[in-house]
Formats: C-alpha cells, sequence, structure tokens
C-alpha cells in the first residue's frame, strides 16, 4: 500500500462510518477540486454510487466553468443534486470585512438548507493543511444548535472511533479528507483521472490554486498547466494555498470568526 | 496550518518514496513544545516566506517580544490564554523523512486534546523542563502514550541554558524519566539536551552543550519508523456495514490485520458461522484479484447468505477471535464524573457497540502523582483496570495478540468518555466453533418426557447464605424422585469443589463459577433432567447470564428469607467469621446480593415449613409447563 492508497483507505472508512452512524446525510459540493475527490471517494466506499445527497449551496457568483462541470458531472455521476440559493448580502452581518460578509452569506444558505431538509450530518471537504484553524478539526465535528463550532469544547476523538450522536436538532460535518494535503489530491487526481476545471491549470501565467466566488477569489503567478506540473510547482514553492483568497486575509481573526459561526 | 511547504512522499512526481512519521509533541505545560516546534519549522527551512516577519510585526504590534511559540498560537483564543489548546498539524522535511507534527497541549484542562493528538502518531516527542524537572503531566503523558500504544519516545530535555548547561541536572533528569517509562515497558529512543528558544541541539550540536555526544532531534526524527499495517497477524475485518445497493450483497470494512483473497475459508465472529469468500468487490474495476492486506478498506460476497451485522469480525477459520462477554481493560478516563463499579456503559470494540457494565475497579491511580493510592472510582483524566460484562457477545483480542482489535472506547451520553487496551478476555472464551461437533444424544426428547412426565428444566434458587436453598433443593429432588421423574441436584459448593476448583471468589471468578454452573444445568434440562441449582448467585448480572444460557428451561426462585433469620441460623459457622473478619469475600452482610426482580417463585422460609415451600414450587412447576398436569396429560393422550 503506497501513501495515496493509505489515505484512501482511511477516507472510505470515514464514509462508510458517517452512512452508518447517522440518519440523514448530504455531501456538500463545492465543485472545486477537494469535493470532487470526495465525491470519488465516496463512489469508491460505496461501490460506484454515492447514497445521498450532493448539497451546492450555491451564492449565484461562481465561475460559469463551474456551473458547467456541475451540470454536466452531476449528471454524468448520476448524483442526486440539491442546489440551494443563499439569501441577499443585506441579510448578513454588516460588521464583517467584505469579503468574509460575502462568505458568510454562504454560511446563512447553508443554514436555510440545513432547515430545509433536516440532516443531521454534513460532509465537508476542508483540510488540515489549508488553515490554521482547519487544522484544529475533528473529523467527527459536532454543531450547535445555531450550526456553530465551540472549539474549546471538542470531544475527544481517537483510534478512528468518532462521536456520532448529535443533539436533537443540532449536526456534525464530517471530514473525510481531513488528513489529506494539497498535493495528495492532485496526486490522486492524476491517478485516478478525475475531471477538474480547467480554471486550476495556468493561462496567461496564472491559474487558480482554490476556487470560490468570483469576486474574492483570484489567480497566482504560475505556468503549471498540468498536474504533473502542478505538483512540481507545489514543491517549491512557499505561498499558501488560500494565498488567492481575500477573506483569509482581511483581519488576523476573520477566519476564525467565520468558522465558530458554522462557516466550513 | 497553512505551513505545509512540501508534498508528501509519493506524491512527487518522481516518484521518490520517502517514509511519513507523524510525531506527537507532549509534556507539561510551558515546558517548550510550541517554541521546539516554531524553532524545527525554521531550522528545517520550512515556513512559508513572509510568516516569520508577519508574527513578528503581530508582536510588536501588540507591544510584545517575539517567542517561537507564536508560529503555533495561530487562534487568536490561544494568544488570549497564552496556552495551545488543541492539536495542531505541521508538516516539515528532514533528511530522509517527512514529518506530520502534531503539537498537543499540555495543560491538563486539554487531556482529551493531548490524546486526540497523540492517538495519531507513529512516534512522539517528550519535553521536558531542565529547571522543573520531571512534573505530574510528564508522568501522566508518558502513561497515556503507553496507553495510546505509541513506542516510540524520544526524550528532550529543553531550557538547558537555564541551568547552565549543567551535564547532572541532565543526568538526573534523564535518569528519573528513563526509569518512569521503562516501568511502563517504553524504553526511550534517546535523551537530547537542548535549548529550543537559541537553537542548541535542534537541528545542531552546540559547544555549549559540548559534552553531550547523542543525535540532535532533528536527528533522532529521522530515525523513527512509520507505523506499518499488520499484514502479518491473523486477518480481522470488523464489518462496518452490508450493502444492497444492486443485486450483490456485499460485507464492507477495512482489514484491520492479516489478509484476504477470493475462495478463502471464513469464520464469522462472535456467532461463528463459516462462508467462503466469493470476491473482493471494488470500483470502478470489480472484482479485484490478488490478496488484500491490512489497512485496505474493502467489500466482500460471500458464497452464502448468511446473517451478519455491523460490529461482527471477519477472520480465518482457525485464527479466528474470541467471543465474550466478560472482558479486562486498562483504561484512562475523561469525564467529569469518576467511572465506579456498577456504572452502565456503552463500549465500542472498533464498528461493535454493546451496552456494558463495570463489574469491578483494580489499580485506580492519577498516572502524574509519583506513588499513587489507589481509589475505588476512576477519576477524571486518571487510570485503572476494569472489569466490564458485556451484554451482547463480542469478539475481541487481547491487546498483546492485536493492537488494531484488542482496545476499546467508552461512551457516556454520546460522548466518548475513555478508551484503553484489552488485557484479558477471560469468561466466555470457547473454542472456535468448526472445531466443535457436538453429537447429539441417541434419544429423542419426547422420549424422555414420556417416561418422566416432565420436561427439562433449570430450577435455579437464590438468595442469602443460609435462606434454606439447600434445604428446599433437597426437598424438592426427593419429591420429583418419588413421582418418577429425574432430578439432579446441582450445589455451588459442590462443584467448587470439582469443576470449579481453579475459582476463587473475585468478582470474575464468581461470574465465571455461575457461568459453568449454567452451562452444565442446561446440558441436563435439555436431556430432559430437571436440574436444581442451590446457588446464592448475588449478581443479577451473572443470573441474566444464566437465564440466557438456559433460555426457556429457566427457573428462578428467590428464596427471600429475612436477612437476620438467616444470619441467626448460620449453619455453616460463616456469618460468624465473616462478622470477625475472618472471612473475605462473603456476600450475606453486605448489601453486595442484587435480589431479582422478576423471578418465577418468591418463597421466604420463615413464615413456611419446608413441605409447604416445596408444594408452591412444584405448583409453579406445573403451571409453567414443567411438569406435566395429570389430567392435562390425560386429555393431551384422549
Amino acid at each position: 500500500m503506497d501513501h495515496l492508497d493509505q489515505l484512501e483507505a482511511q477516507s472510505i472508512y470515514i464514509f462508510r462510518e458517517a452512512f452508518a452512524r447517522l440518519k440523514k446525510i448530504a455531501l456538500l459540493w463545492s465543485l472545486g477540486k477537494d469535493s470532487n475527490v470526495m465525491i470519488w471517494l465516496a463512489r469508491k466506499a460505496f461501490f460506484g454510487r454515492m447514497p445521498f445527497p450532493a448539497l451546492h449551496v450555491d451564492t449565484g457568483k461562481k465561475f460559469p466553468e463551474m456551473y458547467r462541470f456541475r451540470d454536466h458531472y452531476g449528471k454524468e455521476w448520476d448524483l442526486d443534486l440539491r442546489v440551494e440559493p443563499c439569501p441577499p448580502i443585506d441579510a448578513v452581518d454588516p460588521t464583517l470585512p467584505p469579503a468574509a460578509r460575502s462568505a458568510a452569506r454562504k454560511t446563512e444558505g447553508l443554514k436555510m438548507a440545513l432547515a430545509k431538509y433536516g440532516f443531521d450530518g454534513l460532509i465537508a471537504g476542508i483540510r488540515r493543511d489549508e488553515e490554521a484553524t482547519r487544522a484544529k478539526e475533528r473529523v467527527f465535528s459536532p454543531r450547535g444548535l445555531e450550526g456553530n463550532w465551540d472549539v474549546r469544547d471538542q470531544p475527544p476523538e481517537f483510534w478512528d472511533h468518532f462521536n456520532a450522536s448529535p443533539p436533537q436538532g443540532a449536526h456534525l460535518r464530517i471530514h473525510p479528507i481531513l488528513h489529506w494535503t494539497e498535493a495528495d489530491i492532485w496526486a490522486y487526481t492524476k491517478r485516478e483521472n478525475i475531471p477538474i476545471i480547467p480554471l486550476y491549470l495556468s493561462k496567461d501565467g496564472k491559474r487558480y490554486r482554490s476556487l470560490g466566488d468570483q469576486d474574492i477569489t483570484n489567480p497566482v503567478n504560475s505556468t503549471a498547466s498540468t498536474i504533473d506540473e502542478i505538483l512540481i510547482e507545489l514543491e517549491q514553492t512557499k505561498v499558501p494555498e488560500r494565498a488567492g483568497r481575500a477573506l483569509d486575509h482581511e483581519t488576523e481573526d476573520a477566519f476564525e470568526r467565520l468558522r465558530v459561526a458554522g462557516y466550513l | 496550518m497553512n505551513m505545509i511547504v512540501t508534498p508528501t512522499s509519493p506524491a512527487t512526481p518522481n516518484g521518490t518514496t520517502r517514509p511519513q512519521v507523524r510525531i506527537v509533541i507532549v509534556g507539561h505545560v510551558d515546558h517548550g513544545k510550541s517554541t521546539l516546534v516554531g524553532r524545527l519549522l525554521h531550522e528545517t527551512g520550512s515556513l512559508p516566506d513572509g510568516k516569520l516577519e508577519m508574527l513578528k510585526a503581530v508582536s510588536a504590534r501588540r507591544g510584545m517580544p517575539f517567542e517561537w511559540s507564536f508560529l503555533l498560537d495561530a487562534l487568536q483564543t490561544e494568544r488570549d490564554q497564552g496556552i495551545t489548546i488543541d492539536t495542531t498539524q505541521i508538516r516539515f522535511r528532514t533528511n530522509s523523512r517527512d514529518i506530520v507534527l502534531i503539537d498537543a497541549p499540555g495543560h491538563a484542562e486539554f487531556l482529551r486534546n493531548m490524546i486526540t493528538g497523540a492517538s495519531q502518531a507513529d512516534g512522539a516527542v517528550l519535553i521536558i523542563d531542565a529547571l522543573e524537572g520531571v512534573r505530574d503531566q510528564t508522568r501522566r503523558h508518558g502513561y497515556l502514550l503507553h496507553l495510546l500504544g505509541v513506542k516510540q519516545v524520544a526524550v528532550v530535555v529543553n531550557k538547558m541554558d537555564r541551568v547552565d548547561f549543567s551535564d547532572l541536572r541532565f543526568k538526573a533528569i534523564s535518569d528519573e524519566i528513563s526509569a518512569h517509562l521503562n516501568g511502563l515497558g517504553v524504553t526511550p529512543t534517546a535523551v537530547i539536551p537542548i535549548s529550543a528558544r537559541d537553537g542548541d541541539g535542534v537541528a545542531e550540536h552546540t559547544d555549549r552543550i559540548g559534552w553531550y555526544k547523542g543525535p540532535t532531534v532533528v536527528e533522532a526524527l529521522d530515525a523513527l519508523e512509520p507505523a506499518r499495517p499488520l499484514e502479518s497477524l491473523a486477518l480481522r475485518l470488523p464489518v462496518q456495514a452490508i450493502y444492497k445497493f444492486d443485486d450483490r450483497r456485499i460485507v464492507a470494512g477495512r482489514i484491520e490485520s492479516g489478509s484476504l483473497t477470493a475462495g478463502d475459508e471464513i469464520v464469522i465472529m462472535p456467532a461463528g458461522k463459516i462462508a467462503k469468500i466469493k470476491t473482493v468487490e471494488s470500483w470502478p474495476v470489480t472484482p479485484v484479484a490478488g490478496r488484500q492486506g491490512a489497512g485496505r478498506s474493502v467489500g466482500i460476497t460471500l458464497d452464502r447468505e448468511l446473517f451478519i451485522e455491523r460490529g461482527d469480525i471477519v477472520a480465518h477459520a482457525g485464527t479466528a477471535p474470541r467471543e465474550t462477554r466478560r472482558l479486562r481493560a486498562r483504561i484512562f478516563w475523561l469525564h467529569d464524573k469518576p467511572l465506579a463499579k456498577g456504572d452502565q456503559l456503552l463500549v465500542r470494540c472498533g464498528p461493535k457497540e454493546s451496552r456494558a457494565t463495570v463489574v469491578a475497579i483494580e489499580k485506580a491511580v492519577d498516572p502524574g502523582e509519583l506513588s499513587s493510592s489507589e481509589n475505588k472510582a476512576i477519576g477524571r483524566n486518571h487510570v485503572g483496570e476494569i472489569d466490564i460484562s458485556l451484554s451482547n457477545p463480542i469478539a475481541t483480542d487481547p491487546y498483546t495478540d492485536n493492537p488494531r482489535t484488542g482496545r476499546l472506547v467508552i461512551e457516556v451520553s454520546g460522548r466518548i468518555a475513555g478508551g484503553g487496551l484489552v488485557l484479558s478476555v477471560d469468561a466466555g472464551q470457547r473454542a472456535v466453533p468448526v472445531d466443535i461437533v457436538p453429537v447429539e444424544s441417541a434419544l429423542r426428547p419426547d422420549e424422555r418426557s414420556a417416561r418422566y412426565q416432565h420436561n427439562g428444566a433449570v430450577v435455579w434458587l437464590t438468595g442469602l447464605p443460609a435462606s434454606g436453598k439447600s434445604t428446599l433443593a433437597k426437598a424438592l429432588e426427593r419429591r420429583l424422585f418419588t413421582n418418577g421423574g429425574s432430578p439432579i441436584l446441582l450445589d455451588g459448593d459442590t462443584l467448587r469443589a470439582g469443576l470449579n476448583s481453579d475459582l476463587g471468589f473475585a468478582a470474575a471468578d464468581r461470574s465465571e463459577n455461575i457461568r459453568r454452573l449454567a452451562e452444565v444445568a442446561t446440558h441436563l434440562a435439555r436431556n430432559g433432567h430437571i436440574a436444581i441449582v442451590a446457588a446464592v448467585s448475588p449478581s443479577r448480572e451473572d443470573r441474566a447470564t444464566a437465564r440466557r444460557i438456559a433460555d426457556t428451561a429457566f427457573r428462578e426462585i428467590h428464596v427471600a428469607t429475612p436477612a437476620e433469620v438467616c444470619e441467626e441460623r448460620d449453619p455453616k459457622g460463616h456469618y460468624k467469621k465473616a462478622r470477625a473478619g475472618t472471612l473475605a469475600s462473603f456476600t450475606g452482610i453486605g448489601n453486595d446480593y442484587e435480589a431479582p426482580q422478576a423471578a418465577e417463585l418468591v418463597i421466604d422460609t420463615s413464615t413456611r415449613t419446608v413441605a409447604e415451600a416445596a408444594n408452591e414450587i412444584e405448583r409453579m412447576l406445573k403451571t409453567s409447563g414443567v411438569l406435566f398436569d395429570e389430567v392435562v396429560d390425560l386429555a393431551a393422550n384422549i
């Protein structure tokens, strides 16, 4: 078993635990490289089909390439796709900096979707290596009744035993690729031949390392136009993955405030 | 964290393989964990561009001198409190390893987070302040590393600058911690004097610690080995689920040890059912050929339809795990409320869960104390050994046989409250069913019952010592025999003289005593006899076990003679001895007799004669279908 095999086996184990122990789950499909790998892993875990919905909380501000990708692969992969809208920006905390406010809008959209379907588990593609606060996450991460994350009172989690009993009305976040890195995602995408949105590959000296809303995501300088070249680039760079995400850099604690409120 | 700068091994395009090792840094609060981590990142050239400058700017803005530990204190909450509250993972490279570094909090308040972090580690660095020396949390973390199964431990003695780089001070600490770890069966891979703040001994030797000739911290990390999947052990595939998405019925799970392939003869524990693996299923290509080894998540189909459920274990015939309802475990406890004898819990062994009762607690101590006194209950952040009785049989291994399956966690109110190692699987141990071919009797049950005029039964007399169980049992035996029946008396004390002579009076032994009594009695009942068992059998749980074994043949009679009367009778002199303190583990003068709640019959022998009591039993046996009523019997034969 090589490194990618180990990561894959662990993720499949997590998917099967979530499906066995929770009543109603959905996978949050952001259309990005990480959630595409997740869908692939789910199909491996369940022998070809994903036996729960793919939920896309749509800000309406994604790149056209992303919508085309969603419509095409939603069908090709036979997903039970649920697209849910976000509320207008006026409904969101005006004290947040602009990009964080925009992201918080997505959190509100997520809360509305949760209320609509009554999911007790949401599968999310966050990774420990992305961002400092995500590094502190559990694989099964309880959320409060308001969808909030209590970083001070996280339950113990060890030996692949997960806390899977959310209180009535609350839900769990499940993180099947928490232990993966950005390079792992690319190496696996290449090995398994998983489709990607072309925005990740270099065009005119720039590419997107991470895809979010159009107005708060910027491309980075890069000449990597294949996955192999991306892997070489990652080997050499010291620039963080979310450098192109405006919301991470507005204030020291903007991202944590978002996550405590229920942002991914 | 966004400090990742290097992809992990096989992800590199040129295919070089560098082992990835996960390291946890543990130790007492403020002994310098975060400083060491910050320094390690700097020394190995692992910091992202601008990170150090950004943090120095933040420090300046806050008007405090820069500290290496700020690198880790990425959360606002941490900076406010000045302590690390959760595990953080950081990656960097040494010469020959990709290191995933797990920083775990040293504050006692956050032991659950230390455990969460350390449980993922292949190796550990235990850090000790040279000035403060070994502290309670140092010892506690050392003990937990042992319980979590982390075998590779490097000890770092930090802040050597504060003891003038004294080799004597270093040696004293080194000796103390080595003795502590050796006592737990852990041999430190190195004990290294350093100053994390200044860099001495982290990546390079300096003249200030010129007397030290061992490895630096980076060299010690380079020598750690990644955990290997347990392919050489017997097959253990705990079942996570059975999927029927299409016409395949797929048994899914992760191979914890050993390997399997299509065509293997397997046994499904704890039921002991036997089958053959038909295919190993996968996606997108299926089925897959070749052996699948430990660590893989797989799906198999079988050559026959069997009832299998989540939590069962697929093993190879001949090397199956033991089936048990009782086990002993060494655990750590994280819940606010101490764990006490009699507590009801939920136990998880892999995907298997079972309700459980704590039947005994031993060696409950605070592992942080130097010489701990034993407690009756296991307090928060303490450790101990417990005997638990499970309401469902489970299949498991002692951790010495299989470190992956020989461990469990305990849940209270849906939240993980503790965990530990399975030390032994004592009672309920059975030979693997494949080796047993029970020989059925040549006589049919109805041939016997036609002769005896009764069905087989287990009449179980429970009650305090001297309550009159044996007297009643003998009277009943005589009466049934006189009527042409086939009663057989099984007296608890009589069996202890022979069959059960290996058993004492500890809780586990008492349980096993009852289990054997029940098994023998059930065998007799199945062959048409009425087994009359007279045994104190004070534990409700044990009697429930007996009822499960005997099933519908079980008739429980509570001989409910008042305790004062029993003590006054005292024909064997036991009460007297117990009062004098010369008879240990005697049931009767304490509150340790758990009276039945739903016995088939309750008899107080202080208010009726032996004959009257025997009449009542006879009536009960008639109305419950054991003894044939002549009239009914006649009617049946017309």
